[in-house]
């Protein structure tokens, strides 16, 4: 037995890194969640001009031109945020925060403004015909994570603001930076299909 | 090489051994029951269904084959290798693998997948692309919750449940085409003897085909659940002889019977909402939401074979449906005993 | 012996005193709130076992009333309710779970951490999936809702559309089965994530992924594998819940919605479901074949490879489901094809297990004996599995008993078998009491007689036309004497299940001291104490290869020698 011991423990002293658990954990969730948008990305696909009964797309829909361009900048703005906390500058890391939620705030906005256009000027909700239930589920679901996004964006910065929120929990903080970006790809998604092939 | 190919015979015979017994169990076990008509589809009668039971047979030997050569290695494995004194501490000599061997039998079953895709692929051709010829009788199916609506549009003829066509012998092939429709939610039209079955999806129309070659009685029912009495959607098709088959249609194209005798029976039928779903050829009667009854006697069992159709079964039906079928679409009209005598008789002269 | 990885749990486990009902409650709590993987893993297999008893009871009531024919035990509608829920139990609340049971307990303790990556979320998972269960069951109490229409759900465990839709499902009783699936599923997505992340993060020293034991390897892959199964289910539910509740019209074929839609959502997830429960089912095998035939598993590599290939394969497969719907032509051979395609890694599979029974020494103890019956079972019902896969054979046997005799012979044959496998095996670990042998063995042969004879014989049924789903069938088909032996052979299961859950309670009270390490096996959780202490490893193993306690016990003839 003491041989075993002795050559168990005699193995070279390796470095032994693992990946770290939150960044697998948030690609895994990511994955799972992919397989969602699939799913309602490939209903709306499917349904495109099915509709038995009007308003169509190309009646209704305007590209959201401004929301976009401020959910896909706030990648940047949330990257800039991810570098400055991982070099300490705590301020700049807030600074590119507030930015970053303050861009999705303005999509968020933007996306209400739709609806009630939707809604009350042209009748469309989601049980006018196919369009109006495919277009609410899949635009609905992706601003649903935006929200989520937002929420958990929102409380790191007031914990970053009472100065709860150090350069040391950087890690945690990219993987819900890892979140914000598979949102801003989503909608990248969702945007070509709803108002690009769709339209 | 001659102990190679008693090999392979042996094998051939074991998996035919296996294959009889396969279907002559399920012919033993079935006949023992009943003279009548066994849904089974090892005893086809009709051009599908045969390709698919010859099909079924090359399946079932190749499968039996692997089964016997598998679980024999598995059998004989246990067997031979196993610990014969529970004392002994002396490990068996560690093998961690031996790449040869794998790549072995990684590429017999691949060698086996081509084979079985390629006679599949063409059995589903076969079948599914057969051209329709211009003789070919058209019948819509259009599958309801807890019955079959049959219509026959070039001959104008409308009826439920019990399936007529005409016999396709093999020199003279005569085929009937079903378009399968769903006025509902999914059913599925299987009569394992005649073809495999198809389903009827509301929106989406599908067709399949059939060519009977012997005359009889062929049983089937719906195979997709559709609801509570989805067990009661039974099916029934009679192949015709080219005479009956002309008379059947003769028949069915004339108008409803209209007999002086039952008159009250024919108010009962008209006041009371019966008609409001359910059609008789030349009277008022033109609901579609229920079996087309204008030839009701006709048929020898009644909602959707869940009885016969007897005078005393029909009364008890239009009595309160649920007796013979809990679930049913069809409600109970409250009619009294007097009401009831009627429309039955009415009904029974619906020949 | 210092420094080996067997810690002296006995002396290093806090116990303090505890007296009376507060000693109770504080037992009670400590299952309640912990976070701990091995209390929840339990939690998630005892769970399992009280569904397992519920599902099998109702597939009794079933299998009464088709016993006989125009029977009138059950009325259509309470026949559909069970065939409904013993479906949707066995599957969502009796397979995931107990199979996220097995990985919750074992993973940890095979790479030598210390707990789950997220105990929390671990909590989280376990208790959602407990109250999906809830919810579902709570239908029978809560169907008939305001509008006293309906019961349990009666709409079959795939709830094609557009059954239900409004109009033919009223009442409550889908959306609880809606619901309940969803509620349920985040925790089984949960519980997934979680596996992914202990697995690559929380190995211990040493442990490199190929010197992971097949065990763990197989709940990574099937984790991975949840990730996109899972999901699609919760989406098309979604679906189903706006179309009954906000009026949309996913699968309203009114408005132009499609009923095929669903069909394809649901064997999306439906078909790599089986493989969900399956893969488990593997793993479990994968540890018992090797131990009990005292030989290395045969082709770790190719094992690890033919896992991950029906892993891919499996989510291009979903419509052999569907050869009935009409489809073209060339589409059902491609689903033929790919469907034909998963034989090769899973017979790669049972080559492999030959192979390590071969030049073995086996042992015949119950884990084992289950676990050869699932050999066996498992060869049939991939055989049958490839008569299924030609479409033309499907389009006879799709939805007959002949395809309820094929997933049965899957989802019991092969899964349930090992099921009771690793809970024979593990049993001891968990509980540091070993089960009745004799009972054991009793449960094995009661359960085999009984499992042929009920579903040996329903492959015949299914040839000779009775389609599945139905409450009774008419007397002259030819179905009666088979439905009766099916229906006998059914209560020679139950009681053999009874036998078990009998061993199962009293060996925790009255059995043998199993020790650390009873089956003298060789992966890391047999190192520790049974039960193991609540932080596993007083200190952090490392391992050199996939058996560090073979290694242990023969330092001449170490694994790490031979292991490319």
């Amino acid at each position: 037995m003491s041989t075993a011991t002795r050559v168990m423990h005699s193995a070279p002293e390796q470095v032994w890194k693992l990946p770290s658990r939150g960044r697998v954990g948030m690609l895994s969730l990511i994955i799972g969640e992919a397989a969602l948008f699939t799913i309602f990305v490939v209903a709306y696909i499917f349904y495109i001009g099915k509709s038995l009964t009007g308003p169509t797309p190309a009646q209704v829909l305007e590209v959201p031109i401004l929301g976009t361009i401020c959910l896909l900048s706030s990648s940047f703005t949330i990257w800039r945020s991810e570098h400055a906390i991982e070099h300490g500058k705590m301020r700049a890391f807030s600074g590119w925060l507030a930015a970053t939620i303050l861009l999705g705030v303005v999509f968020m906005v933007g996306t209400a403004i739709e609806w009630q256009k939707l809604i009350f000027r042209d009748g469309l909700t989601i049980r006018t015909n196919l369009f109006g239930t495919t277009f609410y589920s899949l635009v609905g679901l992706h601003a649903t994570h935006v929200v989520l996004g937002l929420s958990m964006l929102s409380i790191v910065l007031v914990l970053s603001l009472l100065g709860r929120f150090s350069a040391s929990q950087s890690e945690r903080f990219a993987v819900i930076a890892l979140y914000w970006h598979f949102v801003d790809v989503v909608w990248v998604v969702v945007f070509t299909v709803v108002y690009v092939i769709g339209r | 090489m001659r102990r190679v190919s008693t090999m392979t015979g042996w094998r051939v015979l074991s998996a035919l051994a296996g294959l009889s017994l396969f279907a002559g169990l399920s012919g033993i076990a079935a006949a023992a029951e009943t003279a009548g008509s066994i849904p089974d589809m090892m005893v086809p009668s009709a051009t599908p269904a045969h390709q698919i039971f010859s099909l079924t047979l090359f399946v079932l030997l190749i499968t039996g084959s692997i089964f016997v050569v598998v679980a024999g290695l598995l059998t004989v494995a246990i067997f031979r290798f196993r610990s014969r004194n529970s004392g002994t501490i002396v490990e068996p000599p560690q093998i961690y693998g031996s790449t040869q061997v794998e790549l072995a039998w990684t590429v017999v079953p691949i060698l086996i997948v081509a084979v079985l895709f390629l006679t599949t692929a063409r059995i589903i051709f076969a079948i599914q692309d057969a051209p329709k010829p211009k003789n070919a009788l058209d019948v819509t199916v259009v599958g309801h919750q807890f019955w079959w609506e049959f219509r026959y549009p070039s001959l104008g003829i409308v009826t439920a449940n019990e399936l007529h066509v005409p016999v396709s012998p093999m020199d003279r092939p005569q085929p009937t085409f079903l378009k399968l429709l769903s006025a509902d939610v999914i059913h599925s039209f299987w009569v394992p003897q005649l073809a495999g079955k198809t389903d009827l999806i509301p929106n989406h129309a599908n067709t399949m085909w059939i060519d009977p070659h012997t005359p009889g009685l062929y049983l089937g029912q719906c195979a997709q659940f559709c609801g509570s009495q989805h067990a009661m959607m039974l099916l029934r098709v009679y192949v015709d002889t080219p005479s009956e088959y002309a008379a059947w249609v003769k028949n069915q194209q004339k108008i409803g019977v209209q007999d002086p005798a039952v008159a009250a029976g024919r108010r009962v039928f008209e006041t009371e909402a019966c008609m409001n779903c359910h059609r008789v050829a030349g009277t008022a009667a033109t609901g579609a939401f229920g079996p087309d009854l204008t030839h009701l006697m006709s048929r020898s069992t009644i909602a959707s074979g869940a009885t016969t159709n007897t005078p005393e079964h029909l009364r008890e039906w239009i009595k309160d449906p649920s007796h013979y079928k809990d679930g049913a679409l069809m409600p109970s009209m409250q009619l009294n005993d007097e009401q009831l005598n009627q429309v039955t008789a009415y009904l029974e002269t619906l020949k | 012996m210092s420094d080996l990885p067997m810690p002296s749990s006995q002396t290093l486990e806090p116990e303090p005193a505890q007296h009376g009902s507060t000693a109770l409650l504080e037992w009670l709590q400590g299952w309640l709130v912990t976070v701990d993987h091995k209390r929840l893993g339990i939690l998630y297999i005892l769970y399992s076992i009280f569904f397992l008893l519920v599902a099998g009871a109702e597939a009794m009531l079933i299998r009464i009333q088709l016993a006989v024919p125009n029977n009138h035990f059950l009325t259509a509608q309470v026949y559909n309710r069970y065939f409904t829920m013993h479906g949707t139990t066995m599957v969502f609340l009796v397979g995931m779970p107990i199979l996220f049971g097995f990985g919750n307990y074992i993973v940890p303790l095979q790479i030598g951490a210390r707990d789950m990556a997220f105990p929390r979320l671990n909590a989280l998972s376990f208790w959602l999936t407990a109250f999906g269960g809830l919810l579902l069951y709570y239908s029978f109490l809560g169907g008939s809702g305001l509008y006293g229409v309906g019961n349990a759900p009666d709409v079959g465990w795939f709830a094609y559309a557009p059954l239900t839709a409004r109009t033919f499902s009223p009442g409550n009783a889908t959306d609880y089965w809606a619901l309940a699936l969803i509620v349920s599923g985040f925790g089984t997505l949960g519980a997934a994530v979680n596996i992914i992340a202990t697995t690559f993060s929380m190995r211990c020293r040493g442990m490199t992924l190929m010197r992971m034991p097949l065990f763990t390897w197989l709940y990574l892959v099937v984790s991975g594998l949840t990730l996109v199964t899972i999901t699609p289910l919760t989406a098309a539910q979604f679906m189903l819940l706006i179309d009954r509740y906000l009026g949309g019209h996913f699968f309203d074929t009114q408005a132009g919605g499609s009923a095929l839609v669903w069909v394809h959502f649901f064997w999306i997830f439906g078909h790599p479901e089986v493989y969900v429960l399956v893969l488990p089912a593997f793993a479990i095998a994968n540890e018992i074949i090797p131990v009990f035939s005292r030989k290395a598993i045969f082709g770790y590599p190719a094992m690890v490879a033919a896992s991950v290939g029906i892993m891919f394969v499996s989510l291009g497969v979903w419509a052999h489901h569907m050869f009935t719907v009409g489809m073209t032509s060339v589409t059902n051979a491609f689903f033929v094809l790919s469907t034909m395609l998963v034989g090769i890694p899973t017979g790669i599979k049972i080559f492999n297990w030959i192979a390590t029974i071969w030049g073995g020494r086996v042992r015949f103890q119950v884990p084992m004996l289950f676990c050869l019956a699932f050999l066996y079972q498992f060869l049939i019902a991939g055989l049958t599995g490839i008569m299924l896969s030609v479409a033309p054979l499907d389009w006879q046997l799709h939805n007959s008993y002949f395809v309820i005799a094929h997933f049965h012979y899957v989802l019991v044959g092969a899964i349930v078998f090992c099921i009771f496998a690793g809970l024979y095996y593990w049993y001891p670990k968990a509980t540091g009491r070993m089960m009745s042998e004799r009972l054991g063995k009793w449960h094995f042969w009661l359960f085999v007689i009984g499992f042929h004879i009920t579903f040996d014989t329903m492959h015949f049924l299914g040839i000779l036309g009775m389609p599945r789903s139905i409450y009774t069938y008419q007397p002259d088909r030819g179905w009666n004497t088979l439905n009766m032996v099916i229906s006998l052979g059914g209560f020679i299961q139950a009681i053999a299940v009874l036998i078990f859950a009998y061993n199962f309670i009293v060996s925790y009270f009255r059995g043998d001291e199993a020790g650390d390490d009873p089956w003298d096996a060789w992966t890391l959780e047999w190192t520790t104490s049974s039960p193991p202490p609540v932080y596993n490893f007083a200190e952090e193993p490392e391992v050199r290869s996939r058996r560090p306690l073979w290694d242990l016990k023969h330092p001449h003839d170490t694994d790490w020698e031979y292991e490319g």
